[in-house]
């Protein structure tokens, strides 16, 4: 491979921004801007980092932290530090949402546009000194409509994790978690609750107006998201995350037992109520009996495929290949879905007690953690979590002093609901575009790196440590026969009170209806599931909440998604909102979705702006919405093409759209 | 002498194609054993020296028990399988994976695609006047070859060419998500401020015209050329003494345009520069 890299220069911010995550270039060869004798003389490469094209998303990253885009010197400069081909760095890094290639003002207000949001009228309009960024859903539907501003500048996440030559990439973050760690203890209990992503310490540091920020602003009134954008390092006061769960202090919760009570910085307070008493108990089972347990409980996955947890991890254990690689997809990127970043920031100890719990199960010394980019709190929180589990030996060379090795490492999605998709994500950590691999080999066989991978979501993780703290069979006789266990929706809409709800396998949707507070007079619909999901009428609210439950009814539980749509939400905007968000976020790959989905939104369009008008347009593109949804559905190659047409079916079909 | 090497043979796999018990050796794709069979399967972005990308979706089969179709290009064969190859269900997929195709790229240079839209009833008017097109121009940045982007199916042959699995050079790669997604240098440069070093090997496994030598563009623009008019020639190339073989493609006693027989045990229709635009010097001042 003989890289050809153009004459752009970096800027030395951007130079700043790299070095910061891949330490400085050893000669100019690898990019360093002094050219010593020695550079003349030998050809000396990027030995250090070369090889870890894994940084590139990472990269990328730092340069949009600081400088709010990326440029040909910025990015030319990083894939020559990588030995990344300048073609494949603009490829990697026009994939995401959250990059621009052009320049860009510091501050970007992402300003949701999603079903909830929409709903409840997100502003759209230009702001003073910012661009308006519409975005996909934010996560943040329990507080809609909502924003995401960030100001770029000095001390982003990524420059908090120097990483040198031989360092594990696991002890760099450690040093950037502990300088953010500064904030003590008790960050929520503190302030009552914390706001924006806190300044890190301020030695030496630039004015706040030059230093990396980030607010979610939620509701998203113009004026707060005004306010946001002047000033992000200002904003306070986001509310707890207790505060998305209505149920909060219910002895009755399982998975959400803890969030509103456990201070979540706060290691002694997650001991003090019960927290690492699953991985002693683990360390009792062996990693077979860990596996026997998992197995034994009947625990599904909950990131929409319901694949059975054990099944998964015996799976990966027994490959021969090493390493293994656990990865927790908390990418949580289908509208309406919230639930991960409620446990992330409510109780992050517990994601990393079970990542650790689900590790020495498969037989992993590296965990991955994916978050969404968008969820600036919960990275910081989990961070700081991480650096505590580090320093008090429950993540390191010997956790626990069991004599097991295990580290977590977490990396920033950049804005791309695909990856979401496990092998999406695969690709997107190796620093490839996010697009899915084809199946098979499964993860099990060949995941991340091509090695043995267990994928799992955040609230599956979670629900181990109830397995194996109540045992297999106690688990197992809450919920239902085949649906084990608790499951967390997350009910946004025309409700009273939205949030994260958790109930047993088999409650109904009418008493998940009623603890929302959802006025069934003006009930329209609600959409189950998500935008992959299916709508379900007034007159099927007894429908049992279980896997096999939704499926007979032909809709689905997906994520765990309920959108509650009144008479007041039009529906036609409604699916045409499904289908641009499924235009924008197919990664591109496969025809049947990839021009689908485009055909899919021009016909709702037409459909929509025809208001009626037309009915005999309207039966053709009816007829055209289904032929070409049906080769979606079977010709698509990952989940996101299959059922890109799920929720506009079940309109025609369930609620008579359009009839 | 040549060494063949002594491989352990092969086991045959059977399974039923279209309701006929057939066998296959192990390691062949579905696709293989269809056309083993004569069973034309149509097929776009699978190329006979490239890894299946399987992007395309033209040409998706029945597997009893899979969920989704599957496609036969990318999908080992395996005993037991039921295959079907012509059921309503493919035939549906196939029509409207076409429709979507010739509805947003420019179809007209790409082979045999035009036999599949009728053989499969393909309608893409009807998806209206308004429906959007990838819309590009031709980028003409060099003398030797040209990218018309507008007539690509984003089949990714190109790029696994130019990078890992051939030319090791990496001067081009997918950029933008979805529809938005083109083939692209970085930050779209000209092709002659990128790392091409003007092999031509994306041209060669390029199926549908997007890519060609400037020499058929050009001729083209001015209706000259004439496929039925040309002759072709395989040769060696008498640049060095690597011996690469030289397909001529010759009309008027004018070469106009060189390509490599993919048989090739050894280079694959691989080339370099000089064997792929060399001519030029040969013909200098043609035009
Ligand atoms: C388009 C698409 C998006 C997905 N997004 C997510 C996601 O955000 N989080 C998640 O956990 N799983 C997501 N999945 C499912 C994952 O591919 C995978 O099945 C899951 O992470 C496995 O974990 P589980 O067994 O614990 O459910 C997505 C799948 C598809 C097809
Ligand atoms: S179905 Fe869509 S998202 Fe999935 S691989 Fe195909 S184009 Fe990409
Ligand atoms: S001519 Fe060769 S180097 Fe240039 S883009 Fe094509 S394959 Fe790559
Ligand atoms: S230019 Fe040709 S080879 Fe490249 S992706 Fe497009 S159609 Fe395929
Ligand atoms: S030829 Fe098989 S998917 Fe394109």
């Amino acid at each position: 491979m003989d890289l050809h890299f153009g004459d752009a220069e970096p800027s030395a911010d951007e130079r700043e921004a790299v070095d910061a995550l891949l330490g400085p270039p050893a000669s100019t060869w690898e990019g360093a801007a002094d050219r010593t004798g020695g550079d003349l003389r030998w050809a000396r490469r990027g030995r250090r980092v070369a090889g870890r094209r894994d940084l590139l998303l990472p990269g990328l990253h730092a340069l949009n932290d600081r400088v709010g885009w990326i440029s040909e010197g910025g990015l030319g400069y990083l894939c020559r530090r990588l030995e990344v081909p300048p073609a494949e760095g603009y490829g990697v890094a026009t994939f995401y949402g959250m990059f621009a290639l052009t320049p860009r003002p510091a501050t970007v207000a992402h300003v949701c546009t999603d079903l909830a949001c929409a709903v409840a009228g997100a502003p759209r309009e230009a702001l003073q000194g910012a661009v308006c960024h519409p975005s996909p859903c934010l996560g943040l539907c329990e507080r809609a409509p909502a924003a995401l501003v960030v100001r770029a500048g000095e001390g982003g996440p990524e420059s908090a994790r120097t990483r040198g030559a031989g360092e594990a990439a696991g002890s760099g973050e450690l040093r950037g978690s502990e300088r953010s760690g500064g904030l003590g203890g008790s960050e929520e209990s503190a302030a009552g609750t914390v706001a924006a992503v806190p300044p890190q310490t301020a030695a030496g540091a630039a004015a706040p107006a030059d230093r990396h920020a980030t607010a979610v602003v939620a509701p998203a009134t113009p004026e707060a998201v005004d306010l946001a954008v002047r000033a992000p390092h200002a904003v306070a006061d986001e509310p707890s995350a207790a505060a998305a769960v209505p149920q909060a202090g219910d002895p009755g919760l399982v998975l959400l037992r803890r969030i509103g009570t456990v201070d979540p910085a706060s290691l002694d307070d997650y001991r003090a109520q019960g927290g690492y008493a699953a991985l002693r108990r683990a360390f009792e089972l062996g990693p077979a009996g860990v596996i026997r347990e998992v197995t034994d409980s009947g625990l599904l996955g909950r990131g929409g495929a319901a694949f059975p947890t054990g099944r998964k991890w015996q799976a990966t254990a027994a490959r021969p290949e090493q390493p293994h690689y656990l990865v927790c997809n908390a990418d949580e990127s289908e509208p309406g879905t919230f639930k991960d970043r409620v446990l992330m920031e409510g109780d992050p100890y517990a994601l990393i007690e079970a990542m650790t719990i689900a590790g020495y199960a498969i037989g992993a010394h590296r965990g991955y953690l994916y978050l969404r980019g968008e969820y600036p709190r919960a990275l910081h929180r989990l961070r700081h979590a991480l650096a505590r589990c580090r320093t008090r030996g429950l993540l390191g060379e010997d956790v626990l002093g069991q004599g097991y090795a295990f580290d977590i490492e977490i990396r920033r999605g950049a804005g791309a609901y695909i990856c979401g998709e496990e092998t999406a994500l695969f690709n997107s950590l190796e620093g490839h575009r996010g697009e899915p691999r084809s199946k098979p080999p499964f993860p099990v066989e060949r995941g991340l790196f091509g090695k043995p991978t267990a994928p799992n979501n955040v609230e599956t993780l979670v629900n181990v440590l109830p397995v194996l703290g109540m045992g297999a069979s106690s688990y197992a006789a809450l919920g239902t026969g085949s649906s084990t266990g608790t499951k967390l929706y997350c009910v946004s809409g025309t409700v009273r009170r939205p949030g994260v709800y958790e109930l047993p396998f088999g409650a109904t949707l009418d008493e998940l209806l009623d603890l929302a507070g959802c006025e069934r007079e003006r009930l329209r619909a609600v959409l189950l599931g998500g935008a992959a999901g299916g709508f379900v009428r007034p007159d099927e609210l007894d429908l049992p909440l279980t896997f096999e439950g939704t499926r007979a009814a032909g809709t689905a539980l997906g994520s765990g998604v309920v959108l509650v749509l009144d008479e007041s939400v039009p529906l036609p905007l409604v699916l045409l909102r499904i289908a641009e968000f499924f235009r924008d976020e197919s990664c591109g790959q496969c025809v049947p979705c990839r021009v689908g989905t485009v055909r899919q939104e021009e016909a709702l369009r037409r459909i929509a702006e025809r208001a009626g008008s037309d009915p005999h347009g309207t039966a053709d593109d009816i007829t055209l919405l289904r032929d070409v949804g049906q080769a979606m559905r079977d010709a698509s190659i990952c989940g996101l093409g299959q059922t890109a047409w799920n929720a506009v079916e079940s309109a025609l079909d369930r609620l008579g759209a359009y009839a | 002498m040549t060494a063949v090497p002594l491989r352990p043979p092969r086991r045959l796999l059977e399974f039923t194609l279209d309701g006929e018990q057939t066998r296959a050796p192990e390691g062949a794709t579905i696709l293989d054993a269809c056309r083993a069979a004569g069973k034309d399967i149509p097929t776009l972005c699978q190329g006979d020296t490239l890894t299946p990308k399987n992007a395309c979706r033209t040409c998706v089969v029945e597997v009893e028990g899979a969920r989704t179709l599957v496609p036969a290009c990318a999908r080992g064969a395996e005993a037991g399988m039921e295959i079907r190859t012509d059921t309503p269900r493919v035939r549906h997929s196939r029509k409207v994976v076409l429709e979507l195709l010739a509805s947003s790229v420019d179809l007209s240079t790409t082979p045999g695609v035009q036999d599949w839209l009728k053989e499969y009833g393909a309608e893409p008017a009807r998806f209206g006047p308004d429906a959007a097109t990838v819309n590009e121009t031709p980028r003409v940045d060099n003398d030797l070859y040209v990218r018309d982007y507008d007539k690509c199916i984003l089949c990714y042959k190109c790029v696994d060419a130019c990078g890992e699995q051939w030319q090791n050079t990496f001067a081009i790669a997918t950029a933008g998500r979805g529809f938005d997604a083109r083939i692209s240098t970085e930050f779209d440069a000209p092709l002659t401020d990128s790392a091409c070093v003007y092999c031509g090997n994306c041209i060669e496994v390029c199926p549908t015209g997007a890519l060609s030598f400037k020499t058929e563009f050009d001729m083209r623009a001015d209706g000259s050329w004439d496929p039925s008019r040309q002759t072709e020639t395989t040769t060696v190339c008498a640049y060095c003494g690597v011996g690469c073989n030289l397909t001529l493609h010759v009309q008027d006693n004018e070469i106009v345009k060189v390509s490599s027989p993919h048989d090739n045990p050894v280079t694959h229709g691989n080339l370099c520069v000089k064997g792929r635009f060399g001519y030029q010097h040969v013909q200098q001042g043609r035009r």
